[in-house]
């Protein structure tokens, strides 16, 4: 189909996409992969005055580390995240996640900023991004600020990113070592999730030391199931632990209930789902 | 893929040749509707209700006629097309209700979809967003969903003056045909028999989109001699002859083109009010109109397939033969009726009976209007929902006798020495061969071991449980012999043409009525006629799909292509080597008689003087030197009108894994072993094969159409409506095995619908079987994980909450992006 009218600007730096942004007021709309976004205006359910396409910016796809952190561009893909070598040996959660999202043509142009500044609650990165700490580098005019994951996700499709700012930059605390598993549920391959389980575990010697578990659309943005955590640290990985710690899964969500999956299948889900994560992780 | 039949090394047929035309239409050299632009051509966009029932107070089309570059925006009264009506082709009955379908609505809609208005502008943007700005004002009316509900008395009538909401309602009784006895007394004996029993089930044949590749299509272009129509269209001959009926445009005025067309599965077979819009506003503007879809505008208004309630009742002796089959169906048409919609049900008729000797049998069938988009063919046409009825209840009954599902098949199949076999549903099967396919699948999938595993899961509570899924199928196709269609008053008859020019340089030219729209035509026809003229494969060029060029044909749907329209090739071209013969004859000073032909060589016998059939052509074309009273040219034309159905069959069994923890099904492994006969290119027939088997799970586990209670599609993209990818099938094993038709001369059945008939009733008996030692009697299709979770949570005596298929699921994006919500990034 064919979208409303819309001027469209790709800025060749930060800076000035943030003025492109500002410029374009409210009715300002970043492309970043468009793989939402492009299906939305095509269906004309929106209507920006203004695209801005970030994809004309060389340094937002850069994937870098230090000490601490590994450090993804927001431009970076879907492809080249999962496919790089610091996400995986120091964030392959981030990784794991990535790799199910929906098909090889999606993740060839879709981008990891996208679809954390998307915050579709069915979207995969959120949990995990979550589950590992990640901050979030915000640009605008006033310049940098980082935001906690825990303070990112707002509401359904909503996050910490302000009227004339961009997302640039997302940083993950490395976690090298960690076991970690992306356990998803959809009806088809390519397809959303109905529910999914992001987990990291730090075990030491059998014993987990510390536990990292994400929901997906077990709410309106992405859970961190504490009660599961807690259960899991300082037992030893195995079937009964993985069972009992997962108990708590339903801690704090609020499942919808739509065409996919009634409230009451996906919070069955959510409990079976993260008793196997937990366990796959552990493997 | 194996044949039994090893085909010989200098034959082509048998060959598994790649596409030719595979090079084209893979690498985006294709050449379809929508990339045709004649110069001047104005670009249309439909206004389409929003609401499923509704009268329409006022069309206000100030500020569209206003919108930048739009030329016209148009309602059917504009257009003076209020009285035209989209013809429907098969009045079932002779008193069958057929409301007028118009090209545009004229006061009131009828389903959600429905075209109100038409803007004409110099891009199809200028025209999309002009049709934004057309004010329809409805008064919205209750619409009739439930078919069940409309078909009775007193229902809330979607059509008021038809005074009813019951097209047609048509039986077969065999008590009656004299094929078989009275199926009322057959169960009422067994009611009273302790010796025998009586199952009654309900299924439901849930509402699918058939979603071919390519979005529906048509350039209308008024300025030449003829007018020329180009469609995305499965039936470019029907269309003309259509667009006749429908407009009154001489027939010899019409040209229509099929250009390449991107599948179509039975979605592609009617005839569109948008394409005679287009012809209508072509003729009107005298320029050329084009209209393209969008997809969900296809997923909303391009007829639907299925949707069926099946109440079924089989009677059987306690030893497990089948005494009676009782079947009544409703069968939901949507708000008008399709071109073949009404029949396509009624094809079912013939097929509920299967490959089973079934002594008493009838068929009824109620075709009830509602207010939703219209449904006719969709790949299998009637007999996937007769297959799946048939074979469920197969296992139904092998389940209330404690007996093995395919032991009781065999009990009360066709042996292979009892055919020909006339059935209780009057069909005469030529041939075919239960026993031998259905023992290779059980080879294949090691049916024994699989039995074993299951057991050996059920004893230890394993999480996942397993199924084996079985489907003994057979079908009719090939449609159809004219005279059969005739009786059950089709508006055509079932012959197919076919030409062959020989060119003076000994090249062959074919033209085919045939039009083929993905299945591989060009390299099929091409291999059979390499092999009957004698001339390389590559020397022969297949033509279709234009008026100009074949002006003769029934086009292509229900596997009709090889077995009718084939055996039209194999005809022209036993004439062409007639004529041949005679000039051969006259040019080598010889008798006919002492002439033979072989490797596209003509020969006499006992010497080494002869003629290739290119220096007869060759010959014939120069016309110095030829026969006296004969006419100096080689080519033939030929119609073939089938003497009979084909009937493919075959067994395909599954292995089937149920998480009972989530419900996840896991489709393990498929094996199929068809029986199409002899076989033109494995290639293409697997390739068939394949993709029929992922439409036909997809039914099973996949795909519904969804509406709200309001009328409304809920599920029209491809982010809701769930098709699966080939990371969601597993690599199928398909084998075939031949028992050759007898009824045509390349002892050839059709292929292009058994994958989709069989695999449905498959899968879902695969997916009981898994489970219903767990409580679990009945999940309707698909069978989700969710569906089969609620299913075991009823089981176990838990209650399980109903799925709102009409809310949108966030993850689902497309559908749940709240245009209010002005703080949610979309990126």
């Amino acid at each position: 189909m064919i979208p409303a009218k819309f001027d469209y600007v790709r800025p060749g730096s930060v800076d000035e996409a943030v003025q492109a942004l500002q410029q374009g007021g409210e009715d300002a709309k970043i492309l970043a992969g468009g793989q939402s976004l492009l299906p939305v205006l095509r269906l004309r359910m929106a209507a920006p005055s203004v695209v801005i396409d970030l994809g004309g910016i060389p340094e937002l796809r850069r994937i870098g580390e230090d000490d601490q952190y590994v450090m993804v561009g927001a431009m970076a893909t879907h492809h080249e995240v999962m496919r790089n070598d610091l996400v995986k040996a120091h964030v392959e959660l981030i990784a794991q996640a990535t790799e199910t999202v929906a098909d090889p043509q999606v993740r060839h142009r879709g981008t990891l900023g996208g679809a954390l500044a998307h915050a579709d609650p069915a979207g995969d990165l959120g949990a995990a991004a979550l589950a590992l700490d990640a901050e979030f580098v915000i640009l605008g005019s006033g310049g940098t600020r980082l935001v906690p994951a825990a303070e990112f996700f707002q509401d359904y499709f909503t996050t910490a990113i302000g009227e004339g700012e961009i997302l640039t930059m997302v940083r993950f605390p490395k976690r090298s070592g960690w076991k970690t598993h992306y356990e998803k549920f959809n009806r088809v391959a390519q397809a959303w999730s109905m529910v999914a389980v992001a987990v990291a575990l730090k075990v030491d010697g059998g014993t987990i030391s510390e536990a990292r578990v994400g929901l997906t659309n077990m709410g309106n943005v992405p859970i961190r199931a504490t009660g599961v955590e807690r259960a899991l640290v300082g037992q030893q990985a195995g079937p009964d632990v993985a069972k009992a710690a997962a108990e708590h899964a339903l801690e704090g969500t609020s499942a919808p209930s739509d065409a996919d999956a009634a409230s009451d299948y996906r919070e069955h889900l959510a409990k079976v789902l993260t008793g196997r994560a937990v366990l796959a992780a552990a493997g | 893929m194996t044949t039994t039949a090893e085909p010989t090394t200098t034959s082509e047929i048998g060959k598994a040749r790649v596409r030719k035309e595979d090079q084209r239409l893979i690498t985006g050299r294709s050449r379809y509707t929508d990339s045709i632009t004649p110069s001047g051509t104005l670009h249309i966009a439909v206004v389409r209700s929003t609401l499923a029932r509704a009268t329409i107070s006022s069309i206000d089309k100030s500020e569209a006629e206003k919108a930048p570059g739009v030329h016209g925006v148009f309602t059917a009264a504009d257009l003076g097309a209020e009285e035209i009506g989209l013809p429907c082709a098969w009045p079932v009955t002779p008193d069958q209700k057929a409301p007028q379908r118009p090209v545009l609505a004229v006061g009131r809609v009828n389903f959600s979809g429905e075209g109100v208005a038409v803007v004409v502008a110099r891009s199809a943007a200028a025209a999309r967003d002009a049709a934004e700005l057309v004010e329809v004002d409805y008064e919205p009316l209750d619409p009739v969903l439930d078919m069940e509900a409309a078909s009775k008395e007193g229902a809330e009538l979607v059509h008021p003056d038809l005074g009813t909401n019951v097209s047609a309602t048509w039986v077969f009784d065999s008590g009656e045909a004299g094929s078989g006895g009275s199926v009322a007394d057959a169960i009422k004996a067994a009611e009273a028999d302790d010796d025998q029993i009586v199952v009654r089930r309900r299924f439901r044949q849930q509402r699918l989109i058939p979603g071919f590749m390519e979005p529906r299509s048509c350039v209308v272009d008024p300025t030449g001699e003829q007018l020329t129509i180009w469609a995305a269209t499965q039936v470019p001959h029907i269309l003309r002859t259509m667009t006749t009926v429908t407009l009154g445009v001489p027939e010899s005025k019409l040209r229509v083109i099929a250009p390449d067309v991107g599948g179509g599965f039975g979605g592609k077979i009617g005839v569109l009010p948008e394409e005679m819009l287009c012809v209508l506003l072509a003729q009107k503007l005298n320029r050329p109109v084009k209209w393209t879809e969008t997809r969900s505008e296809c997923m909303l208004t391009a007829h639907h397939g299925r949707d069926q309630i099946q109440d079924l009742t089989i009677s059987a002796k306690k030893d497990g033969t089948i005494t009676g089959l009782d079947v009544h169906l409703l069968a939901d048409m949507g708000s008008y009726l399709g071109l073949v919609g009404p029949g396509v049900p009624i094809l079912g008729a013939f097929m509920f009976n299967a490959i089973y000797k079934i002594p008493a049998y009838k068929f009824t069938c109620s075709n009830v209007f509602t207010n939703k988009t219209l449904t006719d063919a969709y790949r299998g046409a009637g007999r996937p929902e007769a297959t799946f009825g048939i074979e469920r209840m197969m296992d139904e009954l092998a389940v209330e006798l404690g007996r093995d599902p395919m032991e009781l098949r065999e009990q009360n199949w066709i042996a292979h020495d009892e055919f020909p076999f006339t059935t209780v549903a009057t069909l005469t099967y030529d041939s075919g061969n239960y026993e031998q396919a259905t023992q290779r699948a059980m080879e294949l999938i090691d049916y024994a071991g699989l039995r074993r595993e299951q057991e050996e899961r059920r004893r230890s509570g394993d999480p996942v449980q397993l199924g084996i899924g079985i489907s003994t199928f057979t079908e009719m196709c090939g449609l159809a012999p004219s005279r059969v269609l005739g009786s059950l008053d089709y508006g055509a008859g079932g012959w197919e043409a076919a030409s062959i020019r020989m060119l003076a340089t000994g090249k062959v030219e074919v033209t085919t009525g045939a039009s083929a729209h993905g299945q591989g035509h060009e390299t099929a026809f091409s291999q059979i006629v390499a092999d009957k003229l004698g001339v390389p494969f590559e020397d022969v060029e297949i033509l279709h799909g234009d008026t100009q060029v074949s002006p003769k044909g029934l086009d292509t749907y229900g596997s009709r292509s090889l077995v009718v329209g084939g055996i039209a090739i194999v005809n022209a071209a036993d004439k062409v080597i007639e004529k041949a013969k005679k000039i051969a004859a006259h040019l080598l000073e010889a008798s006919e008689d002492d002439l033979e032909f072989a490797n596209g060589q003509f020969s006499v016998k006992g010497t080494d003087k002869g003629k290739a059939i290119q220096e007869i052509a060759f010959a014939t074309f120069m016309a110095h030197d030829y026969p006296e009273g004969m006419e100096p040219s080689l080519d033939s034309d030929a119609v073939f009108d089938p003497e009979n159905f084909s009937f493919p069959h075959g067994t395909h069994l599954c292995a089937m894994e149920v998480d009972a923890e989530t419900g996840r099904v896991n489709l393990r492994k498929y094996v199929c072993v068809d029986d199409i006969g002899n076989v033109i290119n494995p290639l293409i027939v697997e390739g068939q094969v394949h993709g029929g088997l992922a439409q036909g799970i997809a039914q099973a586990l996949y795909e519904e159409a969804n509406y709200d209670d309001q009328g409304t599609l809920v599920n029209a993209t491809f982010v809701d409506y769930t098709i699966p990818s080939a990371a969601d099938l597993p690599s199928f094993t398909t084998e075939t095995v031949a028992t050759p038709a007898t009824t045509n001369a390349l002892g050839v059945k059709g292929v292009g619908e058994a994958g989709t008939i069989a695999s449905t009733p498959a899968i879902v008996n695969g997916v009981l079987d898994a489970i219903r030692h767990l409580g679990v009697t009945e999940i309707e299709m698909p069978t989700t994980s969710q569906r089969v979770w609620k299913a075991l949570q009823e089981a176990r005596g838990h209650k399980a909450q109903e799925t709102p298929s009409d809310t949108h699921s966030p993850g689902a994006g497309l559908g749940s992006i709240d245009p209010n919500n002005p703080q949610g990034e979309v990126q």
